[in-house]
């Protein structure tokens, strides 16, 4: 699976550029505001000022006069320390002030206009009015324009904005952390999903039934259409080997119904002896037949095995009554001494592997002899010791007896596949136990041990 | 005893009829679940061998369906070889199973070991002279005398009083009691008798050796 990055952290990533961005916009917007808020402040000032001056504007013989007063300059003051010019002209001419202050735009009378210029290299701000003043005979346009730098002004809108600023990184921090744990409010049914997959057992293949947000339920669907699959193909390999079993074995039972039937109605013994032959190749074939198709469900089962609390000794009980009739039949007595002892494991897998381990003790075991089970216990582990009086593991290596197939040097005559201890060890290993094979102490019969942790 | 078959392998169920009538056992036979429900409608049987894949259903979905009311003990037959399965249809209420193709030796054991367990009413005794033998129990009366058998002495002595008089071969009486075990001889099954002899000795009757052709089973006149 390649991992690319999470959910989380795109998302905490994304919902953060956004918060960049939007803070970026918010401290823009706030610094334009503020930088226009301080302009129509001074504008406003020089605006009053102007007109202030211009209605001190009046003839006198003829001559235009005006006054400036201290007022008029004292509410610039008030805004910011900037300095002040002024100039008043009439008809063209300047009556007073600076004469090189920036030409200002011509409104119409008794319109306060306003201009933004450069003097002396400081940026300005300049408010014109022009009042008709009647001066001799007629009527004089008289403009007044004051200005002021706008240092002042400009520092007071960057110490806005710098507050903007600080409020937008702040802003943003608040936005990235509340982001960070929507993420983690909204993700948190995906986990919880993932969690409940995770701590189900391995053979649990039930539909997942919870409450999920809706934009998760298709995802709900997919994983529990996976599940039905898996569940079918499961169940579809366990009923193939089923109808495997089936189809090899119904003929060959045949085939030995018809061997034994003919076996009693010929009297010729070299006849008798063919039969019996031939039914001893069915009896091993279809031992085969079962014990690869044992082999193959134990290979599958203990992929995913149940993990049941049990205890051996019943285990135990319900496996030796089974087997019980074969060995009754050659007079062999199972004498089981057993303890209680808690393991976990499959009940059906543990079966299995004890029948194969018994039904080995007892078709090597001579006839009227017995076969003793026994449970013991140490701290950590429980063992099912089963020792025959048949004739040992021969002189092969012992480790070698569980390899597929393989049998003893010693087999004689006795029908068998070589699978029965495969697969007992295939199923003690799966439950992390062993399968422990010795020759009995007085040299005579196999002990075979099974070794499973106690829970 | 009265056993009820319940086997739709035409073959197989006259070979397990006959076999089991060599015991004296009366079979009857049921192909479907149908047919199996109509014979439990008239009849009490002792034992049912109920094969598992049937015509009209599954045998241990029938099992499961009648155990409630049915006491009879079950041995279900079955080719399928999963693991589960065997375990399954104990769970199911079966008191055995055999798998498919079986030892007739190995199911005759198997019904004894049920109906021994089981320990129902049903004896099946049969009379040696003055002494009583119980094949099922594996016991041999004679007067407050009472000899428990051996597995093997139980059923070579069952073969023999199952034909009271007649003369059985060494041959027959190996087919009997081993089907295909060529290991064992025809001096095994003289083993067997000389062992049995001792066993039954002063109990009333005997197994006399007819030279040249077996051995035949003779009670003392009353």
């Amino acid at each position: 699976m390649t991992e690319t990055r999470s959910i989380s952290q795109r998302l905490t990533l994304l919902l953060a550029g956004v918060a960049a961005l939007l803070s970026l916009l918010s401290w823009g917007m706030v610094t334009g505001l503020a930088r226009e808020a301080t302009q129509r402040t001074q504008d406003n000032v020089l605006a009053a000022s102007t007109t202030t001056i211009a209605e001190t504007l009046r003839s006198e013989q003829g001559e235009v006069r005006l006054e400036l007063p201290y007022a008029a300059f004292a509410m610039l003051d008030a805004i910011s320390e900037d300095r002040v010019f002024y100039r008043v002209t009439a008809g063209g001419r300047i009556l007073t002030g600076y004469e090189d202050l920036p030409q200002t735009s011509e409104g119409g009378l008794g319109q306060v206009t306003f201009d933004s210029g450069e003097y002396n290299g400081a940026p300005i701000r300049m408010a014109s009015v022009s009042r008709l003043v009647l001066a001799g005979a007629e009527p004089l346009s008289v403009t007044v324009t004051v200005a002021q730098t706008r240092d002042g002004v400009g520092a007071v809108a960057s110490e806005l904005s710098q507050l903007a600023a600080i409020l937008s990184v702040a802003f943003f921090f608040v936005a990235v952390g509340l982001s960070a744990f929507a993420v983690k409010t909204s993700l948190r049914p995906l986990n919880e999903i993932a969690a409940a997959v995770s701590r189900r057992g391995p053979s649990d293949l039930r539909p997942l039934m919870r409450a999920a947000p809706a934009d998760l339920a298709p995802l709900l669907t997919a994983l529990n259409r996976l599940m039905d699959r898996l569940h079918l193909s499961i169940r579809r390999s366990e009923d193939f080997i089923a109808e495997a079993a089936h189809r090899i074995r119904t003929p060959l039972a045949t085939v030995r119904t018809q061997a034994e039937i003919s076996l009693r109605t010929v009297d010729d013994e070299t006849e008798k002896q063919r039969l019996r032959r031939m039914i001893r190749a069915v009896d091993e074939s279809s031992r085969s037949a079962g014990q690869l198709l044992d082999h193959a469900t134990v290979a599958y089962r203990t992929e995913d095995m149940a993990h049941d609390v049990l205890d051996l000794a019943d285990v135990v009980r319900q496996t030796v009554a089974a087997v019980e009739p074969t060995a009754a039949m050659r007079d062999i007595h199972l004498e089981v001494t057993s303890i209680e002892a808690k393991v976990l494991g499959d009940a059906v897998l543990l079966d299995n592997a004890l029948s194969n381990v018994l039904d080995n003790a007892i078709k090597y075991s001579p006839e009227d002899t017995t076969v003793s089970i026994y449970i013991t216990r140490t701290d950590a582990e429980a063992r099912i010791s089963v020792t025959d009086d048949g004739p040992g593991l021969g002189d092969e290596p012992i480790d070698a007896l569980t390899e597929r197939f393989r049998r003893g040097s010693n087999t004689g005559g006795i029908v068998g596949s070589g699978l029965g201890l495969t697969i007992a060890s295939d199923v003690l290993r799966a439950h992390r136990g062993r399968l422990e094979l010795a020759n009995t102490q007085n040299g005579r019969g196999a002990c075979v041990s099974l070794v499973l942790p106690l829970s | 005893m009265r056993y009820l078959l319940v086997e739709d392998n035409i073959e197989l169920s006259d070979a397990v009829i006959k076999r089991l009538a060599l015991d004296g056992h009366a079979v009857d036979h049921a192909m479907t679940l149908a047919e199996a429900e109509d014979c439990l409608a008239a009849a009490n049987y002792d034992l049912i061998l109920l094969d598992v894949m049937l015509p009209d259903g599954d045998g241990r979905d029938f099992l499961a369906r009648s155990r409630a009311h049915l006491q009879t003990p079950v041995i279900v037959l079955t080719a399928r070889a999963q693991v589960s399965d065997r375990v399954g249809a104990l769970d199911q209420g079966a008191d055995d199973y055999i798998t498919k193709p079986f030892d007739f030796s190995e199911l005759e054991a198997r019904c004894r070991a049920v109906l021994r367990r089981r320990g129902g009413a049903a004896r099946n005794d049969i009379a040696l002279g003055p002494a009583v033998f119980d094949p099922l129990a594996g016991t041999l009366q004679y007067g407050e005398q009472i000899v428990e058998l051996r597995n093997r002495e139980i059923r070579l002595l069952e073969v023999f009083a199952r034909h009271p008089g007649q003369i059985l071969s060494k041959s027959h009486v190996m087919d009997r009691m081993f089907s295909y075990d060529t290991a064992v001889t025809e001096n095994a099954i003289e083993v067997y008798v000389g062992r049995l002899r001792r066993r039954i000795d002063g109990m009333g009757f005997r197994i006399e050796t007819v030279r040249g052709l077996g051995y035949r089973i003779e009670t003392d006149a009353p």
